[in-house]
């Protein structure tokens, strides 16, 4: 009899860790979704939001606020004028010029010659200004955005195809790159994979517009696979010397992508173990065909929205391991569509499930960003932002290599740590993190109007109630020793009335370390 | 429902607000056994350095914006000089001579410099390069500071801490345990000190190396420390106690930086910004730090207009330069620490043979190196570049600056060069009396 009740008990374990592991890709119902809920979904497909916001899309609902997000509704077309940014800066030499400094070679004419380098060198310093201003443009953007996913993820694809201005030092190509990833932020990984061959930056970075029939470059041939789709060790040398053969005269002129015919390749390639006359495209759909490459996307596209995973997958949970299945299935499935995965996911009781919520680094850019957003705070200097993301490791169209940043705790040392609590400390009270109070700005930060829309989400009540409600729409909990030590600075002032108490708890609350997840 | 900030996101908001230019910056004592020195051997057995203690200290002194090599140590001797610099080149009566049969000597804005050479305390290593030199400012500064002519990957001081496994020590508040491994002044974190297990510890001044909130209601420090210190009696593997414990390290390191440079140093310093950071670095050293690497920048030298000659721009940041390390190994040996401090100056290039028609320099390549230090091997070393022989109007390196780091890693930090620069580079001297 003992025998049976237990083999009934496991039968029914099993049952149950089935059952559970089922759940974990259903939609979340209406009635769990609530204002945690809302609070963790705008801060995972977006930058945050304020208690309104956070109250606004709880009362839409799981489905109509995931779709609200993915299809962002109602909006005008925002792309800047072609003349925003001046695309001739970096231009290469027209005929008359290439003529010129041929025949200035050839007689050595140093006066000539030392001229054009020293024009070269001023469109340089001239370039690394209007970079500049690029990094200001999308930071604002970022900032303002009434489409947070689609800034999101073009961030996301900015650190996937991951290009340098530091090496192109071409900042209109860099500013062209990045409305591609926009325009394609929601769109299909497949139509991206198509463009980044062509996408002269990223030709310039990887120095595909020096691979020639004959002697080919193995650079993008090997990122292609190892960085942007398959990830490490699932091909073999062969398929990169093979595939570099095929990207040969992929290259651009000026702002545009030249497929150059004489230095193409087009003689037979043996590529995964397929033999054809394979040009860009056709090594492209190969990489595409793979299962690796719906296996690595789907990862880093749930390292970004969802959480850190274990280096080896096999420690990966059961959990884990069968949200990671259907993201790949209907990713895959869906010929590599954003909008279908990022909906399921979105949707799924996983994502919202204790052990993610709350548990993720926020990157400089989702700090930052996220601050402002959160708060309402003013902009204050988007330069001096700049700076401070700088100093937290992540500096816009500036990755440390074409691995992207490398995310999660990385983002995190002694150093980063008061830089990130300084620069929430700039937002709220004008006060420089470099420290020079000279430059302070004084526009004074005023949180009552985040105080209302706090009271109308959760209700109004005494100190302990605006601590927690405070700590609810900040941090997504309430940290026991939080609840004690943050009603100080409210004792024996005017409570949630007080907008100078509320700053000094909000400057608290802002530089604790569990601010820094979200 | 309206997800953006209360101004909508035009186009016109864009060109009102976002388009507005803000500022366009982007911005002697122990005597050495020649001997026992100069061989390159196993790193392993120059781990002791006899009158010199164990925990040596590099600093780094970043040459911003291409310093001009040829109107630093001044070929003066060579015709081909004057003959390419007839606006800005420096006369022989001005030059302070280093090697009259090699006809070098020291611009005259260089007399502290001159000094500390006198002194057997600097080291010159002429004609510092790399092959198929890149002209462009991110680049070769990326190819000093990877040592690396891709320019990517790690840094060379990142890799050489990684490889110590020099890390944060697990202090407690108050103990110099919390040292940080590498302090870089500055506003942000140089290439050359990015590792990959291993970050350095960066900031303008030390008074920003700490929370600002206080500054604003000094009320709220309290709470503040209530929040950030908390020590755990056990920490799990999740982020929140991952952050905890890097925010009581940052508290330590905070109060042990700033407690060092609360102290006024022993010695006057000139008013300049290198000045000022290396008078941090040399109060952080007599503190006590454990950190063995400190990292300086100074700005300025990219002198494509009015560089000037014996006076000037360009002079201005000599004298800067060399003052600044004047004061800063007086500050030292009045510590008694001067001893275990060396210092390496370079610039990602040196600027063209010929001046241009603004009176100034462009983009050039090798140029010299320094050491400072009274455990340095004094004197000129190595060739200087043919001012005849020239790469398209430029001077042909005559030295790779892999070697001088390969020797500063070997002899000096007692490290594996080779595993640190991922082949061979043949030490240069760079320790000891020749």
């Amino acid at each position: 009899m003992a025998s049976v009740s237990a083999k009934d008990t496991r039968q029914q374990a099993e049952r149950q860790a089935r059952e559970d592991l089922r759940r974990v890709w259903e939609p979340i119902s209406e009635a769990e979704f609530g204002f945690a809920e809302a609070r963790h979904l705008l801060w995972r497909a977006g930058v945050g939001g304020t208690p309104g916001q956070i109250a606004a899309v709880a009362g839409l609902g799981p489905e109509r606020a995931v779709d609200y997000l993915l299809e962002s509704p109602d909006v005008r077309d925002e792309s800047p004028a072609a003349d925003e940014f001046d695309r001739n800066i970096m231009r290469p030499y027209n005929q008359q010029e290439e003529q010129m400094a041929a025949q200035a070679r050839r007689t050595r004419d140093e006066d000539t010659l030392a001229r054009l380098r020293a024009m070269r060198q001023q469109a340089q310093g001239q370039d690394r200004r209007q970079m500049r201003e690029i990094q200001r443009w999308w930071l604002r953007r970022m900032i303002e955005t009434p489409r947070p996913l689609e800034e999101k993820m073009t961030l996301f694809w900015h650190g996937h195809f991951a290009t340098s201005y530091r090496t192109i030092e071409d900042s209109y190509h860099m500013y062209m790159q990045n409305q591609r990833f926009r325009k394609h932020a929601l769109g299909s990984y497949k139509q991206l994979m198509r463009e980044i061959i062509r996408d002269p930056a990223m030709l310039a970075y990887l120095d595909n517009n020096d691979s020639r029939k004959g002697s080919p470059n193995e650079n993008l041939a090997r990122e292609l696979m190892e960085l942007f789709s398959m990830g490490v060790g699932t091909y073999s040398e062969r398929d990169i010397k093979e595939g570099a053969r095929a990207l040969t005269g992929y290259t651009f002129r000026d702002d545009e992508f030249v497929f150059d015919r004489e230095n193409h390749d087009g003689g037979r390639k043996r590529i995964f173990g397929r033999t054809a006359n394979f040009d860009g495209d056709g090594f492209v759909d190969g990489i595409l065909a793979q299962r690796a490459t719906g296996d690595f996307i789907t990862r880093k596209l749930y390292e970004f929205f969802v959480g850190d995973l274990p280096e080896d997958m096999r420690d990966a949970s059961p959990a884990v391991d069968s949200v990671l299945g259907k993201m790949r299935l209907t990713f895959v499935r869906s010929g590599y569509a954003m909008k279908p995965l990022l909906r399921e996911l979105l949707l799924s009781r996983h994502f919202y499930s204790e052990d993610v919520r709350g548990q993720r680094i926020k990157s400089p850019t989702e700090l930052v960003v996220g601050g402002v957003r959160e708060l309402r705070t003013p902009v204050r200097d988007l330069s001096a932002l700049l700076d401070a993301m700088d100093l937290m490791g992540q500096s816009l169209f500036f990755p440390p290599s074409v691995a992207g940043w490398p995310g999660g705790r990385t983002w995190i040392n002694t150093s980063t740590m008061f830089v990130r609590q300084n620069t929430l400390a700039f937002l709220l009270t004008g006060r420089r993190p470099g420290g020079a109070d000279a430059l302070a700005d004084r526009q004074p930060y005023e949180p009552g109007p985040i105080m209302d829309q706090l009271r109308t989400a959760l209700g109004d009540g005494d100190d302990q109630h605006i601590v927690e409600s405070v700590l609810t729409y900040t941090l997504g909990r309430q940290p026991t020793h939080a609840m004690d030590a943050l009603r100080g600075p409210l004792a024996g002032r005017g409570g949630a009335r007080d907008g100078e108490a509320l700053r000094d708890m909000l400057l608290l609350v802002t530089a604790m370390p569990e601010y820094q997840l979200c | 429902m309206d997800l953006h900030d209360s101004k909508a996101f035009t186009r016109r908001a864009f060109l009102g607000r976002g388009m507005m230019l803000a500022s366009a910056s982007l911005a002697a004592p122990g005597f050495v056994q020649g001997a026992a020195l100069g061989l390159p051997s196993p790193s392993a057995m120059l781990s002791s350095l006899a009158g010199v203690p164990e925990d040596r200290v590099l600093v780094v002194v970043q040459l911003s914006g291409g310093n001009d090599g040829l109107n630093t140590v001044v070929p003066y001797g060579m015709d081909e000089y004057y003959r390419a610099r007839r606006g800005i080149g420096i006369g022989r009566q001005q030059v302070l001579e280093l090697d009259s049969s090699q006809g070098i000597g020291l611009h005259p804005a260089l007399e502290s410099m001159k000094e500390l050479y006198d002194a057997g305390m600097c080291s010159i290593f002429q004609g510092v390069g790399y092959p198929n030199p890149n002209r462009s400012h991110f680049k070769s500064m990326d190819i000093w500071h990877t040592a690396d002519t891709s320019g990517t990957g790690e840094g060379w001081i990142g890799r050489y801490l990684d490889s110590e496994c020099v890390g944060f020590g697990k202090g407690e508040s108050g103990t110099l345990e919390g040292s940080p491994p590498a302090v870089s002044i500055g506003r942000d974190t140089p290439l050359a000190m990015q590792g990959m297990k291993v970050k350095p510890v960066s900031f303008e001044s030390a008074e920003v190396f700490r929370w600002l909130g206080e500054d604003h209601d000094r009320a709220l420090k309290g709470t503040y420390d209530q929040l950030n210190r908390r020590e755990q009696a056990s920490a799990s593997a999740s982020n929140a106690d991952f952050l905890t414990k890097t925010a009581l390290d940052a508290q330590v390191s905070s109060d042990l930086i700033r407690q060092a440079v609360s102290t006024r140093p022993l010695v006057e310093y000139p008013g300049n910004g290198l000045a000022r950071q290396l008078a941090m670095i040399s109060q952080m050293i007599r503190a006590g730090l454990k950190t063995r690497i400190y990292y300086a920048t100074l700005g300025g030298f990219d002198t494509h207009a009015g560089q000037g000659g014996p006076n000037g721009r360009h002079a201005q940041l000599l004298r800067q330069m060399a003052t600044s390390i004047q004061a800063f190994y007086r500050d030292l040996k009045a510590q008694g620490n001067d001893s275990r401090v060396m210092t390496l100056t370079f610039s990602e290039f040196g600027r063209r043979v010929s001046q241009n028609a603004s009176g100034g320099t462009d983009h050039g390549t090798a140029a010299p190196m320094f050491l400072f230090g009274p455990m340095v091997r004094p004197g000129v070393h190595g060739t200087h570049p043919s001012m005849r022989d020239l790469d398209g109007g430029d001077l042909k390196h005559t030295l790779d600056f892999r070697h001088v780091y390969s020797g500063v890693l070997d002899t000096w930090m007692g490290a594996d060069a080779d595993a640190i620069l991922g082949r061979r580079y043949r030490p240069a001297l760079v320790l000891g009396r020749s």
